[in-house]
This record gives C-alpha cells, sequence and structure tokens, in this order.
C-alpha cells in the first residue's frame, strides 16, 4: 500500500541521491520532525549537510532559494502551510519566475516550492486555504499538483529536473491517501488515458457514452470521482472525468476533446470561486467551441471557518457536484 | 579561502572609472529629450566613488546583485558602455536583448532587479551556492536607505550571518529615498541594523574614492576569511534626481552637497594633463557607446520560452 505521502518522500530521496546539487531548505524539516506533514522524513539523516532548516522567514526562503538556483545549485522548498504563499508572492512573481525571460534567457532558475493547501482539517481561516489561484498565469511559473491517479514521485522529480520554477500544491488530504490502481476499486467502471508529457493529463471514461464532463485537479478528484459513481448509480448519468497535474501554463486541448462529445461542464476546484480555475477554464472553453454550458464548483467567497458545521458548507462537496450536474443536464 | 589578489587600481584608473560613471549618466539623460530612451532611469552621480573604490579592489569573478540604480556598479564592474547603453535604447544588442532595460541587466556575475529589498535574499543564497560549491567567490548586494524599510532584507541578514555566509552588504545611504528624507525613514542607526546580527560594520561618511576603496578592501577581506557576511555603509550624495524629474530638494541643499563631488575630491590628485587625457578617452567610449548602439535593431517578440 503505497501513500502520497510515501511516494514524494520518496521522489526527495531519489532526486537527492541522483544529483548532489539538489537541497532542500525550510521550516521544521529536519528529523526528527521530518517536517510539518513528514514529508522530508529521513532526509536530513542521510545528507545532513544538504538539508537546511531556516527561521521563520517564507520570503528569505525562497530568495534564497532562488539565488542558489541562480548560481548552480538545485533547491527544493517547504512552504510549511500554503496559505503562507502570500509571504513569498514578490520573490515567486518578481524574482524567481521572472528572470529567465527578464535577463533574456542567459540564466536558468531551477527552484521547486513545494506547498500543502488545502482545507478539511479544522485549522481554520489562515491554515486551510488553496491559493494556487494567485499563482496560475504568473509568466515563468510552473504549477503542479499531485493526485491519486498518476505518480507523485514522477510529477516531483519532474519538477525538480525542471530549468525554471515550479509551484507543487500538494493537498493536506491526499498525503495519507493511497494510490489508486487502475481497472480496481473506484476505477473499475473507467477506462484511463493519460497525454504524455511529465505532467499528464489524465482522461476517465465511463464504460458508457459520457454525457458530462468534470474537470478537477489534486484532492478535487476523490470527490469528483465519489460525485461521478453517484451520477451513475442514483441518475444513471455518465461523466467523464478529465484529471489535469498541470495547473499553469494552461493546456486544455484534452477537456477540448472531452466537450466536443458532452458540451456540458462541472469544474471543481477547492480555492474560492471568483477569480479560480475553473473561470479561466470556463473562458478557455467557451472562447474554443459554442454550445457549453458550464458550472463552476469551488469555495464560497469566505474565509474557512474553524468550525466543521462551517467549513463542511463552505468548501466544495460530493453533493454540490452531483447538483452542478444535474443543472448543466437539465 | 583566498583574498583578494587585485593590484591596487591606481588613482587614474579610479578617477577614470568614475568619470565613465559621470559622462555615461550625462548623456543618458540628455537622450531622454531626444527621444532615443524612452522609460525612466535612476543615474548615479555622485555616488561615482562608492562602485569605483568597491570594484577596483573586488574580485571580477565575485557575484553582485545590484538595484534600481545599477548603471554605475556595472560600469566599475568592468561592464561595457555599449551593451548598457543598447539596453537602455531597447536594442538587440542590449545587455538582455531590451527586455529587461535600466533596472534589470545581467552580464558575467552581475545582476540587477527593480525591487527593493527582493535582491537581498537572493543574494544571500548566491553567496549560500558559492560557498558550498566552494568556489571562493563572494556575493556583494547593493542596497540604499530606501532598502532599510523592507522586511526581507532583515530577514537576510538573520539568515547569512547564522550561516556565516561570504556576503557584502553594501548599503549606499544618499539621504533621500525617492524624496523621503532618511530622517522620516530610518529610526535609530544604520549600523545598529547590522550589529544586532553581530555583521561586522565599516561605516564612512566620504565621497573621497581612496577612503571607500581602503573600507572596501577591509570589508571584502572579513568577507572572504570566512568570517560571515560585512556590511559596508557609505554615507553619499546623490547629485541627480531619484529618477528624472521629481527632485523635491532645494538649490541650496544641491549647491551644498557639489561640495562632495569625487571627481572634484579624486581629481586634485591627478595632474591636469591627466585629467585631460582621461577626459579624452572617456568622451570616446561614451561617444561610440551610444552611436553604436542606436544604430544597432530593436528586438522582435518570437517564441517565448
Amino acid at each position: 500500500m503505497t501513500t502520497v505521502l510515501d511516494r514524494l518522500n520518496y521522489a526527495l530521496h531519489h532526486s537527492m541521491e541522483c544529483d548532489e546539487r539538489v537541497y532542500l531548505i525550510g521550516e521544521d524539516i529536519l528529523d526528527p520532525y521530518g517536517g510539518a506533514f513528514k514529508v522530508t522524513r529521513g532526509l536530513s539523516t542521510k545528507f545532513p549537510t544538504r538539508v537546511l532548516t531556516t527561521p521563520i522567514s517564507e520570503a528569505a526562503i525562497v530568495g534564497v532559494a532562488t539565488g542558489m538556483a541562480l548560481r548552480g545549485l538545485i533547491p527544493v522548498v517547504e512552504i510549511m502551510f500554503g496559505d503562507f504563499v502570500t509571504l513569498v508572492a514578490d520573490q515567486v512573481i518578481n524574482h524567481a519566475s521572472k528572470f529567465r525571460w527578464m535577463y533574456n534567457d542567459l540564466v536558468r532558475v531551477p527552484v521547486v516550492i513545494r506547498t500543502p493547501m488545502g482545507g478539511r482539517r479544522g485549522y481554520g481561516p489562515t491554515h486551510s486555504q488553496s491559493l494556487e489561484k494567485m499563482f496560475l498565469g504568473v509568466p515563468g511559473l510552473k504549477v503542479v499538483a499531485p493526485n491519486t491517479l498518476g505518480d507523485p514521485a514522477e510529477l516531483l522529480v519532474a519538477s525538480i529536473s525542471e530549468n525554471g520554477p515550479v509551484m507543487f500544491v500538494e493537498h493536506k488530504l491526499l498525503y495519507t491517501r493511497q494510490l489508486l490502481e487502475r481497472g480496481k476499486d473506484d476505477l473499475q467502471d473507467f477506462s484511463v488515458e493519460q497525454t504524455g508529457g511529465a505532467y499528464p493529463t489524465f482522461i476517465l471514461r465511463p464504460t458508457t457514452g459520457a454525457q458530462l464532463t468534470i474537470a478537477c485537479y489534486g484532492y478535487n478528484f476523490e470527490l469528483a470521482r465519489t460525485a461521478a459513481l453517484e451520477l451513475i448509480m442514483e441518475h444513471e448519468i455518465f461523466s467523464e472525468i478529465v484529471l489535469f497535474s498541470q495547473l499553469s501554463p494552461f493546456n486544455l486541448e484534452p477537456l477540448f476533446l472531452s466537450l466536443e462529445k458532452t458540451r456540458k461542464l462541472v469544474t471543481v476546484e477547492e480555492g474560492t470561486l471568483s477569480l479560480g480555475w475553473g473561470a479561466e477554464v470556463t473562458a478557455r472553453a467557451v472562447e474554443k467551441m459554442e454550445g457549453l454550458r458550464i458550472r463552476r464548483v469551488a469555495a464560497l467567497d469566505l474565509p474557512i471557518a474553524n468550525a466543521k458545521s462551517l467549513e463542511d458548507k463552505i468548501l466544495p462537496s460530493v453533493q454540490e457536484i452531483v447538483k452542478s450536474a444535474l443543472f448543466v443536464l437539465s | 579561502m583566498r583574498y583578494n589578489v587585485h593590484v591596487m587600481a591606481d588613482d587614474i584608473a579610479l578617477y577614470k572609472t568614475m568619470l565613465l560613471i559621470r559622462r555615461f549618466e550625462e548623456r543618458l539623460l540628455t537622450e531622454f529629450s531626444t527621444g532615443k530612451i524612452g522609460g525612466t532611469t535612476h543615474v548615479y552621480i555622485g555616488q561615482e566613488a562608492d562602485a569605483a573604490g568597491i570594484f577596483s579592489v573586488a574580485d571580477p569573478e565575485d557575484v553582485v546583485f545590484s538595484n534600481h540604480r545599477c548603471h554605475g556598479h556595472f560600469l566599475a564592474y568592468g561592464g561595457e558602455a555599449y551593451r548598457l547603453a543598447a539596453e537602455l535604447m531597447g536594442k538587440v544588442t542590449g545587455l538582455v536583448g531590451g527586455r529587461g532595460g535600466s533596472q534589470h541587466i545581467h552580464w558575467h556575475n552581475f545582476y540587477s532587479n527593480g525591487i527593493q529589498g527582493g535582491i537581498a535574499p537572493v543574494a544571500t543564497g548566491m553567496a549560500l551556492a558559492e560557498k558550498e560549491t566552494n568556489t571562493g567567490k563572494i556575493a556583494l548586494v547593493f542596497i540604499g536607505d530606501g532598502t532599510l524599510g523592507e522586511g526581507t532584507l532583515y530577514e537576510s541578514m538573520n539568515i547569512a550571518a547564522l550561516w556565516k555566509l561570504p556576503l557584502l552588504f553594501v548599503l549606499e545611504d544618499n539621504h533621500y529615498a525617492q524624496t523621503t528624507p532618511v530622517e522620516k525613514a530610518v529610526a535609530g542607526t544604520m549600523s545598529g541594523r547590522f550589529a544586532a546580527f553581530g555583521i561586522p560594520v565599516w561605516e564612512r561618511d566620504t565621497s573621497d574614492v581612496l577612503e571607500v576603496q581602503a573600507a572596501a578592501k577591509d570589508a571584502m577581506a572579513s568577507v572572504r576569511s570566512g568570517a560571515g557576511p560585512a556590511s559596508l555603509i557609505l554615507h553619499t550624495h546623490r547629485f541627480s534626481a531619484h529618477s528624472k524629474g521629481d527632485d523635491t530638494r532645494t538649490r541650496e541643499e544641491l549647491e551644498r552637497i557639489h561640495q562632495f563631488d569625487p571627481l572634484t575630491i579624486h581629481g586634485k590628485r591627478l595632474s591636469s594633463k591627466a585629467c585631460f587625457k582621461t577626459e579624452s578617452e572617456v568622451t570616446d567610449i561614451i561617444n561610440n557607446a551610444f552611436d553604436r548602439a542606436n544604430a544597432d535593431p530593436f528586438p522582435l517578440l518570437g517564441t517565448e520560452n
């Protein structure tokens, strides 16, 4: 049984073993603690000089990593909670992501910024958000999110091999999730195709012709899958799920191919609704083709409450996805 | 760790570097009125002793991160006036093909960016990389009195000191952050900021290039010895506006600070013949640089990376 956490930890071990230019830098990442979510566990023991624990200085951590990258090292940053990416925004937007193009392709900036996003653990307004939408469309920056269908290790190793900065968004609830096996359990009713490249898009096709397309990434694939199964069982509605590993830059061709057939789209994300990932996906879809019906499922435009009764209502749910599917098909 | 192996630049060379910066910046300002240069710029006129003194004792391989006011640093570092002029004119032959312009240049181990404070952690990471890969190079980061308001600077001081990184903070205090005088922006002392992190301070209130050079030499020797970061605080005077037309200082004040003209102070050590010859050489360099750059083509937007 392999979890997302196991694979991420493996990827870091593998990358540090294979290339001595790879460094880890972040807060509380040393053993025995091994990071707030244990992703860096064992690494400081094995590579004591290349795992750097830092003061609580997120902006400087990313800036230091950027300087290391400009001078030939390959730093992997851990930002302890994704909520703190607001603190690194200047470093990401005005430094790391800009340098290669601004300096006329004369430099390389191989920095990976790993960070856990997402709620549903009762951490309240400043430790539960999904803020990756703020970094989508930043020129020069790639945004990647693992899921339970692809191999998170392959995604992370590929990100570490990039010549430019990557924001690697790990939903907290994914860490303990098992990787799915194709043809088993939830995937029994779907055939799975994937695009080529280091950050594949997965297309899950139902056994019967799809009436609806659900687009998602990261943890929300778990919700989308559950909703798709419920739509089959209770409504005899068959959905194709398009699951992205690379969020930005946007490459939506696999989604467009699905929409050519269904013309019905539900997007699912955990960030707030307004100006989110789904909004951009929607805009690109309607620019590309006509006759679409679309509904976006996302968090309400509110801070994420601490109380579970509130948090459950604020974040997107399986029921909301089902409801949206029925709406676009009505 | 090796100490710097530079031969001390002689008096004429120091004068020539300062004059090159002065004449470059003056020419640049005139080119705005001819329409050959657009946008904005931050010239180094009045502060030339800092760059000339520092780079006369730096190693040519040292890593430099400069700021919005970077032309003087670049020219003193050994950068070519022609490539800088071409960059400012937005030409394809510019240092970064016209993509960066005045504040955003890169050549060899020299980098600049236009965000106050943001460059400090980047330079800290560069120093870390040089230390980890045992290159013997040090990193220099140029900040100003205005940068003292930015939090990332203090994060960087802390990390550089904790990890004993080979980083020299060069703080050029020209007394004004754009139009805001130091008195309205900086509490406490400048040196106290570095001292709080255990970073040694070399502080000079001078526009004499020889005094800057001596202090820079000592500060860099400290950094090169492996003792960790050091700081060089240079109180100086900016004769020109912050950028182009935004000078709110009184005429009296501008007249008063011209007594600190580094060219006059150091020029007294040279014969008039040497000064004249240097002026002629610099004029040729500047004319060639701008004429050549002017004839170059503009870049086109191609397949983006």
